[in-house]
């Protein structure tokens, strides 16, 4: 049976257009409305409240709890400080991909880690000979994002604390009408926005009293659709959809390492191990084979394929996530995972994995379209992610 | 000497601006000269009451140019169209007609009130859609001269008149009927339901001194449904922000692209020598030269009052004396305590994200219409509502409320004239008329602001306060807008363009005027 997350009452309530969605086993709503579009809108002009709570969550606690996380992940933990949260990957002894997610520093020696697969076996397998006791939390910790302009000043509001001290990345303990919540300035949208962890028991009483503070800031609940497009936009990447976790691809082919998804960022081989480390750091003399970017679909060049048959061009308000080619020379270069019509933008955007030079800003490629049963190809470009990042993200 | 300046544009208005930002990008050197303290002329939004902000004159989006959109990168210099989600028509008799952007929702409403309609609606759709596509290319398009044997206009109709055959007999057979019908009879063509036709009609009665009965206002009605968001026609969406946001963004874009923006520099004067344009005087005395002047100032403006009669051919001057303004537009902006709360719909719902449409029937547009014939303003006037703080919550304090309240007809030429205690006589009439179907909305007036026709003259100057800077009637279109052989962003005097809505394609906060006029000069 698919499971109720703890604001589920709340969700089923409001869930008009009764489209729901699966997500780790748990049941979240695909749009409130019968269109996800207001919602989309929410995040990037107002404020959208987003059920996350069927995120995986794993409390790691021991003297030894960051020397597992850094043989585990590929980012520094080590190094952080209580009240720091950090965005990572974490790979198989190849150097591929297992899955990502954050890392927040609770104190000294707890840390909380979300993920979206089941981790605890990796962990357990990892901490061989470490003092540290790993605990998955997923049920026992509620998850809400708050994302949008207006998430800061409605936070505010509601649990009457000054929020300008939390920077991008960081965490704090607070208090909303009574209940704790660890909030952490964070979030899947690429916009200024929080995540709120708390106690399934207090629920009900946060969505109540966000509801009550943020509706005369706008305020909107929304669905995985309207995070899909702005997750596009943010140019971040998602499991199974993006990338095939290394432990669930069939072929060697399927799977990616963080240099092949733009990661090199987040990998620090100066630490002394981490699992991956020796591939990784052969990997990275070379140039990567594959590179993960950001296109956008020359309008012109689409347009025509519509005009020629007599139609207005039509695009996708609703993003996909199938795999489609991407050609340049005459030949395949690629595959774009993800698309979208950008409502803000106003360009039609996608990710997408490219060979070598094709994946580097400014290349020209072509992206199959299909236009009345045929398939056609439009013009691309390779441009820098992520498509939007505005500066109130981080300030 | 050298200019300083390629080119001078008069007037910061959203056209003028396009222009500006579209000539940058080429590489030439621009200056803006705005006469007021902000840029956008009748697309700008101002904070006329503590903490409310009100898109003072033009309110929503559709028209706008999806090429200036991508050319100029709008959204990455803070434009950001939210959408318009709904009509509401409240009725006399304590009902109400909506039209959901959800086909269901809508199909079942519409059904309510007549079930053929319901039917009818798709098949409007479709064909409305499909003259949006016929329209399309004639927004990007210098218009060509049929009157003319130069090898650029025989392309250009050449080109046209394939695009108008390849449309087949139906489509071309219904743009013939949008272009020269009445509204009223356009629309009996395919729906029985009064408040349908009610709605439908006011859109081809806006900014135009005309009832809906009046033949050639089907042709406004089509000009509002060519809009384009997203790849939809007839799309309407609200510019977070308010309007000024776009006219912002414009200039942001402008200014990226290296293009100067003066504001508080008014024009007085465009100088003349030999039949050439050379340059501007300011106000305040300044001189400043370019090699190409740009006007975004109306027709009559630009030439009567800037360039000056004894500078241009007589036949010119009659045919601009023949240019039909007569602005028929009003608006009122109210700061709101709480939501209005209709008595059709009560409380808070998605209805009032959407319009709101005073017009129940033709027979109310037209009664309303025939106080203005003989030069009065319309005791219960057709009105075109939004809450912007219901789209875009930062439009008013948290808890508070703006509305934007468009009224027709408030003639330019009222009998009498229009003093202080006409405008407020008319912010009367539209406050009683929105009474009539949300009665707390008297109670919840916290700051009102009246716009008459008289005032968008004298605020932002475009003449008879015509939101169209001209009307949208077919005998001053395409090819003859504003005048017949000058169609082309050139006038008699060298050096000088137009680029404002008084030239082709027209008004609304579109740019393609704009846009244009840059791409003409820039072919020089």
């Amino acid at each position: 049976m698919l499971r109720f997350t703890p604001f589920h009452p709340r969700v089923a309530a409001l869930c008009q257009s009764h489209a729901w969605r699966r997500w780790a086993g748990y049941v979240v709503a695909s749009s409130y409305e019968l269109s996800h579009e207001r919602e989309y809108h929410a995040i990037r002009a107002a404020a959208a409240l987003i059920d996350v709570s069927p995120l995986y969550k794993y409390r790691v606690h021991g003297r030894d709890a960051d020397r597992l996380l850094d043989r585990v992940v590929t980012r520094e933990v080590r190094r952080s400080a209580p009240g720091d949260v950090l965005y990572t990957p974490w790979c198989d002894a190849a150097g591929k991909l297992l899955d990502d997610g954050t890392i927040a520093r609770l104190d000294e020696r707890t840390f909380r880690l979300t993920a979206a697969e089941p981790n605890l076996r990796w962990l357990q397998d990892n901490a061989l000979g470490l003092e540290v006791a790993i605990e998955d939390v997923s049920d026992s910790v509620a998850a809400l994002a708050l994302q949008g302009p207006n998430a800061r000043v409605i936070l505010e509001a509601a649990c009457e604390t000054d929020l300008g001290g939390l920077r991008y990345f960081k965490q704090a303990a607070v208090r909303l009408r009574g209940s704790p919540l660890l909030v952490s300035r964070t979030g899947y949208t690429g916009d200024l926005g929080y995540e709120l962890w708390l106690e399934p028991g207090d629920a009900l009483a946060v969505w109540d009293a966000l509801i009550e503070a943020g509706t005369p800031f706008g305020l909107t609940p929304a669905g995985m659709l309207a995070l899909d497009v702005a997750r596009i936009e943010a140019g971040l990447p998602l499991i199974d959809v993006d990338y095939v976790p290394a432990n669930r691809a069939l072929i060697a082919g399927q799977t990616s390492s963080p240099y092949e998804l733009d990661l090199a960022w987040a990998v620090k081989l100066d630490k002394p191990f981490f699992v991956g480390r020796d591939a990784l750091a052969r990997e990275a003399q070379r140039p990567p084979e594959w590179r993960f970017a950001g296109i956008e679909v020359d309008w012109p060049s689409f347009e025509r394929l519509f005009a020629a048959v007599g139609l207005a061009p039509r695009v996708p308000s609703v993003a996909w996530r199938t795999s489609v080619p991407l050609y340049a020379e005459g030949a395949q270069v690629g595959y774009a995972t993800s698309g979208v019509w950008s409502p803000l933008l106003k360009r039609y955007i996608a990710l997408a994995h490219l060979r070598g030079r094709w994946g580097s800003p400014g290349a020209a490629v072509e992206i199959e379209v299909t236009v009345e049963h045929q398939r056609k190809r439009a013009g691309a470009t390779v441009v820098t992610k992520p498509f939007f990042d505005p500066a109130r993200k981080r300030a | 000497m050298a200019n300083r300046w390629d080119a001078i544009v008069v007037g910061g208005g959203h056209n003028g601006l396009v222009a500006a930002a579209y000539l940058a990008r080429a590489g030439k050197r621009v200056v803006v000269l705005e006469r007021r303290e902000r840029v956008g002329g009748a697309a700008v939004s101002e904070e006329a009451f503590p903490g409310f902000r009100f898109s003072v004159f033009s309110y929503v989006v559709s028209l706008l140019r999806p090429e200036i959109i991508r050319d100029l990168d709008l959204p990455r210099h803070g434009l950001h169209i939210l959408p318009l989600e709904s009509t509401l028509t409240p009725l006399p008799n304590g009902d109400y007609l909506a039209q959901w952007n959800d086909h269901d929702r809508n199909r079942r409403e519409l059904a309510r009130h007549s079930l053929r309609d319901a039917e009818a609606y798709d098949e409007f759709g479709r064909t409305l859609h499909q003259m949006g596509r016929a329209m399309k290319p004639l927004l990007g398009l210098v218009p060509p001269d049929p009157a003319s044997w130069r090898p650029r206009d025989l392309a250009g109709l050449a080109r046209l008149g394939r695009h108008f055959r390849a449309l087949g007999p139906a489509q071309f057979h219904a743009l013939h009927k949008l272009a020269t019908m009445s509204a009223a009879d356009y629309l009996d063509e395919w729906f029985e339901g009064e408040a349908l036709k009610g709605t439908k009609a006011a859109s081809g009665i806006i900014g135009t001194l005309h009832g809906p009965r009046s033949p050639g206002t089907a042709y406004v009605l089509l000009h509002h449904y060519m809009g384009e968001l997203d790849g939809v026609f007839r799309a309407w969406g609200f510019a977070k922000g308010g309007n000024g946001s776009v006219s912002e963004a414009i200039a942001g874009a402008a200014r990226a692209f290296g293009a100067e923006v003066r504001t508080g520099a008014a024009v007085a004067q465009v100088l003349v020598a030999n039949g050439r344009a050379t340059g501007v005087t300011l106000e305040s005395g300044e001189e400043i030269r370019a090699e190409v002047v740009l006007s975004n100032a109306d027709p009559r403006r630009t030439f009567l009052d800037l360039v000056g009669e004894r500078h241009l051919p007589a036949e010119f001057v009659e045919a601009l004396g023949r240019f039909r303004f007569r602005g028929a537009s009003a608006k009122v902006n109210l700061a709101l305590d709480e939501l209005p709360n209709f008595a059709c719909m009560p409380g808070r719902g998605p209805h009032l994200r959407g319009a709101i449409s005073i017009s129940p029937s033709v027979d109310y547009l037209e009664r309303a219409f025939d106080e203005a014939k003989y030069g009065e303003f319309s005791r219960r006037p057709y009105l075109d509502i939004v809450i912007p703080s219901m789209i875009d919550p930062d439009m008013a304090p948290p808890g508070k409320h703006v509305m934007s309240i468009f009224v027709q007809y408030a003639p330019y030429h009222l009998a009498g004239g229009w003093t202080d205690a006409r405008r407020e006589a008319l912010g009367d009439a539209v406050v009683d008329t929105l009474a009539e179907y949300a009665p707390n909305v008297r109670r919840a007036i916290l700051h009102r602001q009246v716009v008459t026709p008289a005032d968008i003259e004298r605020l932002v100057g475009i003449s008879e306060g015509n939101i169209f800077h001209g009307e949208l009637t077919l005998q001053q279109l395409f090819f003859l807008r504003p005048v017949p052989a000058w169609a082309r962003y050139r006038t008699p005097i060298e050096g000088l363009y137009q680029c404002g809505s008084g030239t082709h394609p027209g008004g609304g906060v579109m740019g393609a005027p704009g846009r244009l006029a840059a791409l003409e000069i820039l072919r020089r």
